[in-house]
């Protein structure tokens, strides 16, 4: 089985700041890290391979400092890197995002399964996955907790819901955006460490894959950032602690008085 | 301070913290707490190739000596000392194998144990033999085409764990040290079992268990080296490992300065966070200092080694000794900074005083490395 995973390189939020000019991240100074849904998403793909055979090949789209995260897949188990990078790609918003992955994945072909993060964490908006599904024509389920039978044309999933799990089959080739019970991400290994310092990362321009101007980058983009602003404080809260009857009680004495 | 590593060395500093952030730090108070093995965490270990570190290339392995295991148990450490001892002991368990195997066993055992698959273990103390190594009772004599083994060894990590055993045992009972030889068992033999597992202060996370030995039939081929060369073995390999163990009281001395540093800053007492205070800052300091000197010395000690020098006993006993001793005063230091919190299993420091007392004590006790540090300034200086 020939596996595609999407990988996003964003801000490590564990240090998010907001540029108070121009009301977007701050980006300078933080450290950048893969995706922390594509990690799972990436383990997936490497663990049906080890199961199914095949191959891996992580697919980054950004600047040309992407090639990173895509050493990081090489040695967490990804066969191959592929980096979209232009100049012209600045910009795009999800609709364009999804067209130019779409470009990419057409432009390398063949493969039997894509794997993505449910979302990026920093924009958050979990609408790449399904729109790449949509541009390619192909069946896709969000959220996939665990990935059951797979034969030679279907995949069995399971997909996380509010109230327990769907569990759905699709036929291949098809999408999964995954969520991260689906598995514990591996620690990158020393010697994929090795072998990802030496790897050859394929680097592809707009023109190589074919993606047509007008859809990409801010050209492409029909999404506008009106404002972004840190929420305001909340009013004063309260913390209950003790266990579970402890802690109504203290509930019901803090309510006596609007009663 | 930079100790100019090579990009690799860089790399086994990486993979190590990984292993020690995700997959450790989440899980170490609950294995302390229930006294349980950290098997998938070595499972994880293995998966990041870090059991492969010492074994040659030709095995399957990366071909790296005593400065990258000790990089890697660093980094292990300030996660969990039981764990990172359950680390240590694999390596420690196959470095007979490695000084004096034959390729018969280094082919049949080494290709396993770079790829974490079996886990490995060192038996040589005894009820009646913990510093004085010679005392030990257990016999292995040849019958035939088999070397057949009687005796009980105690207090051995990853007893019950470990696939492969390194047991030292008297071929030549009369000849007493010189009589010593060096067996693998394998979990399986016959007449190979398990005993009494022990309920420690520290590292509770670890294993640490009896094997026994009663008519333990195994083939002649299983001996290490010469007969009659076990100590030799012995201390070779205790001198390689040491360094190890200083390597663990330099990771659990920095995991507590990591702990006492932030708390110190974010504490207000007199409406002042503490670390304002000239008393809490000055402990603070003579604990980064005490780890310094420490990390400089087992690394100097490690390169030593690493360069096949005639002598390494005096840098592998000074570093363990300075590093350990380290350990215990910087994780006491740690707990008093934290105060009363300190002293509440909330928080780590407790379990890494705990954890630091056996660091003073195994692979040779520090009163016994500042024997083999005197011992050899009396020959220097004879």
């Amino acid at each position: 089985m020939d596996i595609l995973v999407c990988i996003k390189q964003v801000p490590d939020t564990k240090d998010i700041r907001l540029d108070p000019e121009t009301n977007t991240l701050a980006r300078e100074g933080v450290e950048s890290i893969m995706n922390p849904f594509d990690r799972h998403a990436l383990e997936e793909a490497v663990s049906l391979k080890e199961e199914h055979g095949g191959t891996v090949t992580a697919l980054s789209m950004g600047p040309p400092q992407a090639e990173t995260v895509l050493r990081e897949a090489l040695a967490c188990g990804a066969d191959n890197g592929v980096l979209i990078s232009d100049r012209a790609f600045a910009g795009a918003d999800t609709w364009a995002t999804s067209y130019t992955l779409a470009r990419a994945v057409e432009t390398l072909g063949g493969f039997d399964l894509i794997l993505c993060g449910k979302q990026a964490i920093d924009g958050d908006t979990a609408q790449v996955g399904p729109g790449l599904a949509c541009r390619l024509d192909l069946p896709y389920v969000t959220c996939v907790q665990k990935t059951r039978e797979v034969t030679a044309d279907s995949i069995q999933v399971e997909r996380m819901m509010d109230d327990g799990y769907d569990i759905l089959r699709l036929p291949l080739p098809a999408l999964l955006t995954v969520v991260k019970d689906i598995n514990e991400p591996r620690v990158p290994s020393l010697k994929g460490k090795m072998k990802a310092k030496k790897a050859k990362i394929e680097a592809l321009t707009a023109a190589d894959i074919g993606a047509e101007k007008q859809f990409i980058g801010l050209a492409g983009s029909p999404t506008q950032v009106v404002n972004v602003f840190s929420p305001p404080p909340r009013g004063n809260r309260t913390m209950f602690s003790g266990t579970i009857e402890e802690q109504v009680s203290q509930l019901v004495e803090q309510l006596q008085p609007y009663l | 301070m930079d100790y100019f590593l090579t990009e690799e060395q860089q790399m086994i500093v990486e993979t190590a913290r990984g292993i020690t952030e995700e997959k450790i730090i989440p899980q170490r108070a609950e294995l302390d707490e229930k006294n349980e093995f950290p098997t998938s965490i070595l499972q994880d270990m293995a998966k990041a190739d870090l059991f492969s570190i010492i074994v040659p290339e030709e095995f399957g392995g990366l071909g790296g000596g005593c400065l990258e295991i000790v990089l890697a148990l660093e980094e292990l450490a300030r996660g969990c000392v039981g764990v990172a001892t359950s680390f240590a002991a694999s390596t420690l368990g196959i470095f007979p194998v490695l000084i004096a195997g034959s390729e018969e066993l280094k082919e049949r055992y080494l290709p396993d144990i770079a790829a974490g698959t079996k886990w490995a273990a060192f038996g040589l103390t005894e009820s009646n033999a913990g510093s004085d190594a010679s005392g030990i009772q257990t016999t292995a004599v040849l019958d035939g085409d088999e070397w057949v083994l009687n005796g009980t060894k105690q207090w051995i990590t990853n007893g019950g764990e470990a696939k492969i055993y390194s047991i030292v045992a008297l071929t030549d009972p009369s000849k007493g040290a010189r009589g010593a030889s060096i067996f693998v068992v394998e979990d399986g033999d016959p007449g190979f079992s398990y005993g009494k597992k022990e309920n420690k202060m520290g590292i509770r996370s670890s294993a640490t268990r009896e094997l026994i030995m009663k008519d333990c039939r195994i083939p002649k081929n299983r001996l290490v080296g010469r007969r009659g060369t076990g100590f030799i073995t012995v201390m070779k390999t205790l001198d390689v490992s040491r360094p190890g163990i200083a390597a663990l009281g330099v990771g659990l001395g920095q995991a507590a300065l990591d702990e006492a540093v932030p708390y110190a800053k974010q504490r207000v007492q007199f409406s002042r966070p503490i670390i304002s205070f000239q008393a809490v800052l000055h402990i603070l300091a003579d604990m980064a200092i005490q780890i310094e000197a420490a990390r400089a010395i087992v690394y100097a000690a490690a390169r030593h080694i690493d360069s096949n020098p005639k002598n390494m006993s005096k840098a592998s006993s000074m570093c363990k000794v300075f590093a350990t001793d380290m350990a215990m005063k910087v994780t006491v230091d740690a707990v008093q900074v934290l105060g009363g919190y300190g002293y509440m299993k909330e928080y780590p420091v407790e379990k890494m005083m705990r954890d630091a007392k056996i660091l003073q004590i195994y692979e040779g006790t520090n009163q016994i490395q500042r024997n083999v540090i005197g011992q050899e300034l009396n020959k220097e200086y004879a």
